[in-house]
C-alpha cells in the first residue's frame, strides 16, 4: 500500500530557504509541510557565521548593494535577481529582528552591521560570529509557532513530474520520500507546488566548510527531472578554512582587521601584489589564488597553509566580536587564537549555480520552484560576495513560498528553460560519453502520466525498484569508495586552478565512478535508519552534480569569478556574458547558453574590470 | 585477531518465526558483511600504525545478531587532531558500512552527535581522542530510546523543547516597515549564552531528574524559555513566560546538581539560568500572595 501525504506546499529541506518558504506559503493561507533529511535545526545554515547583507542605514541604498553585488558576479549576475534580492533584503532582516532574532546591538540598541569584502558600505548584518545558527533557529521558532506540519529525517529521493518530452511542459506535482526511521517509501502530493531548498553541495569535494549532509540532492533531482542546471562550473573557494577538517574561519576576522602572512611573515596580498588596494578584503576568488600561490611557490608552512592573525585587534575585541572563532580554532585546531596566528587554506566553500530559477524561484518545470543555495536565480552569477547567501535565503524562500501558495507576484522577467536567446555547444571536445550509463533513469517510466495522482504514485513504484535494487545486491563496491574518488579528482582538477586536460581526467574519472557505481550495494540490510543506503543515493547525486561542474568548467574557456582556466587567462565579455546550462536530456547531457540579463531598473550594468 | 568480541556474550539467537525471502537474503547478508569486516579489520591491524581502540554499541531491532545490544571493538590508525567523529567516520567507511551515527556540520553547530563517550555525553566532533583513556567507549546517549547503534529518539526532547511556547511572542512592534526593535547591549550579553543551544540534548541526558520524571521539562527547555523570559524585547510576556515554568515539571524541579552545567558543549550556564528563573518566579508570586 502506498501512502501519499498531500499538503498544498510542499518544502523540500528545512535551512533557511526552506523555513522561510514554509512560512511565506503558511502566511499566505496555505497548508505547508517541511520534508527534511535532517531535523530542521541541525541544517547548514546553522554554521554561517559572518552576516547577512541589507541596506538598512543612512548613506547606503539598495542600488548600492546591487551594484557591489553585480560587480562582485562578475557581470554574470541577473539584474532583476540582484536587484529583487538588494531590494528586499531590508524587510527581510527587520522581519527576522521582529521574530526575536538576536542580533548584535549598537550603543542606541540599533542592530550592528560591519564591513565585508567587496562591500562599498558596511552593510553586513550579524549576531555575533554565529548569525546562521540565530537566523535557523528564530525561523524554526516561527515554524513551531504557526504549527507548520514538519516530516522530518525523510531524505527525498525523486521528484514526481509529468514525462512529456520538453521538460518546460513538465509539471511536478510532488515527491518522493524515504523515512529514514523505518524505511518505508511514501508519497508527498503538493497541490500548490514543491520548493527544493536543499541546499549546498559541498561534498562534492573532499575539503569544504559544507556539512556531511550537502550532497547537491535537489540539484541532481531536478536535474534528472528535466530542468537545467546553470553555471554549474562556478564554485566558491573560501580562502580561511582550517587546514584539517575544512572548518571555517569566517571572513569577519579579515573584516575586523585580521592580517595574512606567508611562512616568511611577508603580507602577502600587498607584498605580492595580489590586491594591492584591498588586501586581505578582496573577494574570495581572490585570496583564495594568492593563498595557493603562495603555497605552491614554496612560502607556505608547511607546503600546506599560511597564517591568519588576529592577536593584533586584543582580547576585547576578539572577545566581544570573534568569540566563536576562538572555540573553533581550539576545537578544531588546537590552536589559541589569541596567542598564535591560525593556519588557514582555501576549501570548497559555495555553489554560486544551481537549479535554474526566475527571480521569484520557479522553475520551467510548473510547479516545481528552487530556492538557496541549490538554485540559481542568478544572484552570484560567477562569484558571490559574503555575507550574500543568508538574505538570498529568506528573500527568495519568501518569495516563492509565497508564489507557490498562489500569490500573484507579477510577470518574470528572467526567462527559464530554454526560452529567449538560446545558444547551443556543439563544439565541446569531450574525453568520454557524460550521462547515464544505463538509461534506467528516464523520469517516469512507461507511457505518458499525467494525472497528479497517478504521477506521485508511479513516482513511489520507481524509487521502490530503485531501493529494492540497491538492497538486493549482496557485495560489490562500496559507495563511499566511489564517493571518495569523485572528490578527489574533482579536488585535483576542478579546483581553483583548472586546466584543459585536468578536467578532461575529471571527466573521465567521474565515468568510471559512474560505471562503478552501477555495481554499487548497500552492505546494511536493516529497514531502521539505514544511513547506508541514504549516503548511496546521495553518492549518486554527488556524481551526477560533479559531471556538471566538470562539464560547465571545460567549456567555458575563460577567466570569470570563481572560475580560473590556465588556457584562458581573461574574461571574454564578448563571448562569455552568458549563463551556462547542462540539461540531463534524459540521460545524454546537452549544453547551451544564454546571454546574462544586465538590464537593470535604471539602465544597463556597464561591465567593469573587477579590481581590488 | 577478532575485531567482533562481543561483550556481554550473546545468547544464541531464535530463528524468527516467519520468515520472508528478503529477511532471509537480510540475514545472509549480514553474515557476509561480519566475515569481510573481520578481513579487513585484520587486515588494517596487521600495519603497526598507530591505533585507538573504539568499543561501540551496537543494536538493531531488525537484524538478527544485533537484536541483543553488543559493543563491537574498531582498530582505527590515529592521526593528529583526529576527533571521535573522525574515528567513528573512519570505522563506518573502513570496516562496517552498517555502523550508525548521526551527524552532519562536523564543526559543533548541528547538534546532531551528543553521544555517551568514556561515561560522559559530549559531542562527537568536539571531541578530541587525544583527550581521552583509551579504550574509547562510545554508546548512545543515556536515558533516551536506542533505535539503532548509537541514535536515539529524539522526540521526546523536542516535545518538551516546544513545549515553553519556543517563539517570540511580542504584541509590542515599532511602526514603520523598516523599524526595529531596540535592544540595549546589556540585554543582548544577557541572553546571550541562553541563544547558543544547539538542542543537541546532552544536558537532558545528563539530568538524574530528568531521567525520573519524564515530564520534567529539563534543562535545555528551561534555557529556552530563559532565553525569551529575560529578552526586554518581549517584556510584556514575561509573567506568561514564567507561569509555564512554575509549574509542576518546570523549574522547581531543579535540585542544582550541575551535571547539565558540566556537559553543554555550548558552555551554557543552566543551573544558573534555571535559578535566576526559579528567583523571578519567587519575585512574581510576591507580587501576588
Ligand atoms: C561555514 C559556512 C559559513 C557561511 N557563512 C555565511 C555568511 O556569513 N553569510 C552568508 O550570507 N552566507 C554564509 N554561508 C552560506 C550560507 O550559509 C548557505 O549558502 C546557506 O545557509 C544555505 O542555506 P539553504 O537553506 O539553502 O540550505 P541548508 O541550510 O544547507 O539546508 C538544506 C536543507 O535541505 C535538507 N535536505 C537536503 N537534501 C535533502 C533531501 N534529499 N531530502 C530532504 N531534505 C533534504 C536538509 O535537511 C536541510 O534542512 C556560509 C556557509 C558555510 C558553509
Ligand atoms: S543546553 Fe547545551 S547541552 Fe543542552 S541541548 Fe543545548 S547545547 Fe546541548
Ligand atoms: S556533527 Fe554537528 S554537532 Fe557534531
Amino acid at each position: 500500500m502506498t501512502t501519499i501525504y498531500e499538503h498544498d506546499v510542499i518544502v523540500v529541506g528545512a535551512g533557511g530557504a526552506g523555513l522561510r518558504a514554509a512560512i511565506a506559503a503558511h502566511e499566505e493561507g496555505a497548508d505547508a509541510a517541511l520534508v527534511t533529511k535532517l531535523h530542521p535545526v541541525r541544517s547548514h545554515t546553522g554554521a554561517a557565521e559572518g552576516g547577512i547583507n541589507a541596506a538598512l542605514r543612512d548613506g547606503d541604498d539598495w542600488e548600492l548593494h546591487a551594484y557591489d553585488t553585480m560587480k562582485g558576479s562578475d557581470y554574470l549576475g541577473d539584474a532583476p535577481a540582484v536587484e529583487g534580492l538588494a531590494q528586499d533584503a531590508p524587510e527581510e532582516v527587520i522581519q527576522l529582528e521582529h521574530w526575536g532574532m538576536p542580533f548584535s546591538r549598537e550603543e542606541d540598541g540599533r542592530v550592528s552591521q560591519r564591513p565585508f569584502g567587496g562591500l562599498s558600505f558596511p552593510r553586513t548584518t550579524y549576531a555575533g560570529a554565529e548569525t546562521g545558527h540565530h537566523m535557523l533557529h528564530t525561523m524554526y521558532e516561527q515554524v513551531v509557532k504557526r504549527g507548520i506540519t514538519v516530516y522530518d529525517e525523510w531524505f527525498v529521493t525523486r521528484l514526481a513530474v509529468t514525462d512529456d518530452a520538453d521538460p518546460s511542459e513538465r509539471e511536478c506535482h510532488g515527491v518522493v520520500a524515504y523515512d529514514v526511521a523505518t524505511g518505508e517509501i511514501a508519497g508527498f502530493r503538493a497541490t500548490g507546488g514543491v520548493v527544493l531548498a536543499t541546499g549546498g553541495l559541498g561534498q562534492v569535494y573532499e575539503h569544504t566548510t559544507n556539512a556531511v549532509s550537502c550532497t547537491g540532492d535537489g540539484n541532481a533531482m531536478a536535474y534528472r527531472a528535466g530542468v537545467p542546471l546553470e553555471d554549474m562550473e562556478f564554485i566558491q573557494f573560501h580562502p580561511t578554512t582550517l587546514p584539517s577538517t575544512g572548518v571555517l574561519i569566517s571572513e569577519a576576522v579579515r573584516g575586523e582587521g585580521g592580517i595574512l602572512y606567508n611562512a616568511d611573515g611577508e603580507r602577502f596580498m600587498f607584498e605580492y601584489g595580489y590586491a594591492t588596494n584591498k588586501g586581505e578584503l578582496a573577494s574570495r576568488d581572490v585570496v583564495s589564488r594568492a593563498e595557493l600561490t603562495e603555497v605552491n611557490e614554496g612560502r607556505g608552512v608547511h607546503d600546506d597553509y599560511v597564517y591568519l592573525d588576529m592577536r593584533h585587534l586584543g582580547e576585547d575585541r576578539i572577545v566581544d566580536r570573534l568569540e566563536n572563532i576562538l572555540h573553533l580554532a581550539e576545537d578544531f585546531e588546537g590552536v589559541d587564537g589569541l596567542e598564535e596566528p591560525m593556519p588557514v587554506k582555501p576549501g570548497q566553500h559555495y555553489a554560486m549555480g544551481g537549479v535554474e530559477t526566475d527571480e521569484y524561484g520557479a522553475t520551467c518545470v510548473e510547479g516545481l520552484y528552487a530556492v538557496g543555495e541549490c538554485a540559481c536565480a542568478s544572484v552570484h552569477g560567477g562569484n558571490r560576495l559574503g555575507g550574500n547567501a543568508l538574505p538570498e535565503l529568506i528573500v527568495f524562500g519568501a518569495r516563492a513560498g509565497r508564489h507557490a501558495a498562489g500569490a500573484d507576484l507579477g510577470d518574470a522577467l528572467i526567462g527559464t528553460g530554454r526560452s529567449g536567446e538560446v545558444e547551443e555547444e556543439d563544439g565541446l571536445d569531450l574525453p568520454v560519453e557524460p550521462g547515464a550509463t544505463t538509461g534506467g533513469d528516464a523520469v517516469a517510466d512507461g507511457g505518458a502520466v499525467t494525472e497528479a495522482g497517478s504521477v506521485v504514485e508511479a513516482a513511489v513504484e520507481a524509487e521502490r525498484s530503485r531501493v529494492e535494487r540497491l538492497m538486493e545486491r549482496d557485495d560489490g563496491v562500496k559507495h563511499s569508495e566511489i564517493r571518495a574518488a569523485v572528490q578527489e579528482t574533482m579536488g585535483n582538477h576542478v579546483n581553483v586552478f583548472r586546466e584543459e586536460e585536468g578536467i578532461k581526467q575529471a571527466l573521465r574519472d567521474i565515468r568510471k565512478a559512474r560505471e562503478r557505481y552501477e555495481d554499487v550495494y548497500v552492505a546494511d540490510p536493516s529497514r531502521t535508519f539505514n544511513t547506508d543506503l541514504v549516503q548511496t543515493i546521495e553518492t549518486r547525486n554527488v556524481i551526477d552534480v560533479a559531471e556538471t561542474i566538470a562539464l560547465g568548467a571545460l567549456a567555458r574557456t575563460e577567466f570569470r569569478g570563481a572560475h580560473w582556466r590556465a588556457e584562458h587567462q581573461e574574461r571574454k565579455d564578448d563571448e562569455w556574458l552568458k549563463h551556462t546550462f547542462v540539461t540531463w536530456n534524459d540521460g545524454t547531457p546537452d549544453l547551451w547558453y544564454k546571454p546574462s540579463v544586465l538590464e537593470g531598473e535604471g539602465g544597463e550594468y556597464e561591465p567593469k574590470v573587477r579590481s581590488y | 585477531m577478532s575485531t567482533q568480541e562481543q561483550e556481554p556474550a550473546t545468547q544464541e539467537q531464535e530463528p524468527p518465526e516467519t520468515e520472508s525471502p528478503g529477511d532471509r537474503r537480510r540475514a545472509e547478508k549480514q553474515r557476509r558483511l561480519a566475515a569481510d569486516r573481520q578481513a579487513e579489520a585484520e587486515a588494517a591491524t596487521t600495519t603497526d600504525e598507530e591505533t585507538v581502540l573504539l568499543k561501540v554499541f551496537r543494536y538493531d531491532p531488525e537484524v538478527e545478531d544485533k537484536q541483543e545490544p553488543r559493543f563491537d571493538d574498531f582498530h582505527v590508525p590515529y592521526e593528529d587532531g583526529m576527533t571521535v567523529l573522525d574515528a567513528l567516520i573512519y570505522a563506518r567507511d573502513t570496516f562496517d558500512s552498517s555502523l550508525t551515527f548521526r551527524h552532519s556540520c562536523r564543526q559543533a553547530i548541528c547538534g546532531s552527535d551528543a553521544l555517551f563517550v568514556n561515561g560522559s555525553q559530549r559531542l562527537a566532533c568536539k571531541t578530541q581522542l587525544s583527550d581521552l583513556d583509551a579504550p574509547v567507549r562510545v554508546e548512545p546517549l543515556p536515558h533516551q530510546d536506542v533505535v539503532k547503534d548509537l541514535v536515539v529518539d529524539m522526540e521526546h526532547f523536542y516535545d518538551q523543547m516546544h513545549a515553553v511556547e519556543p517563539y517570540f511572542q511580542s504584541d509590542d512592534l515599532p511602526e514603520g516597515d523598516l523599524e526595529e526593535q531596540r535592544q540595549s547591549r546589556e540585554n543582548r550579553e544577557k541572553v546571550k549564552m541562553s541563544t547558543r543551544c544547539i538542542w543537541c540534548g546532552a544536558c537532558t541526558s545528563s539530568c538524574n531528574i530528568a531521567a525520573g520524571d519524564n515530564q520534567y521539562l529539563g534543562p535545555a527547555a528551561i534555557n529556552k524559555a530563559y532565553r525569551f523570559t529575560m529578552d526586554e524585547r518581549e517584556a510584556d510576556k514575561k509573567e506568561h513566560r514564567l507561569r509555564i515554568l512554575e509549574q509542576e515539571h518546570g523549574v522547581w524541579r531543579c535540585q542544582t546538581q550541575f551535571s547539565c552545567t558540566e556537559v553543554c558543549p555550548k558552555d551554557i550556564p543552566l543551573t544558573e539560568h534555571i535559578q535566576e528563573l526559579k528567583r523571578e518566579a519567587v519575585k512574581k508570586n510576591l507580587k501576588f500572595w
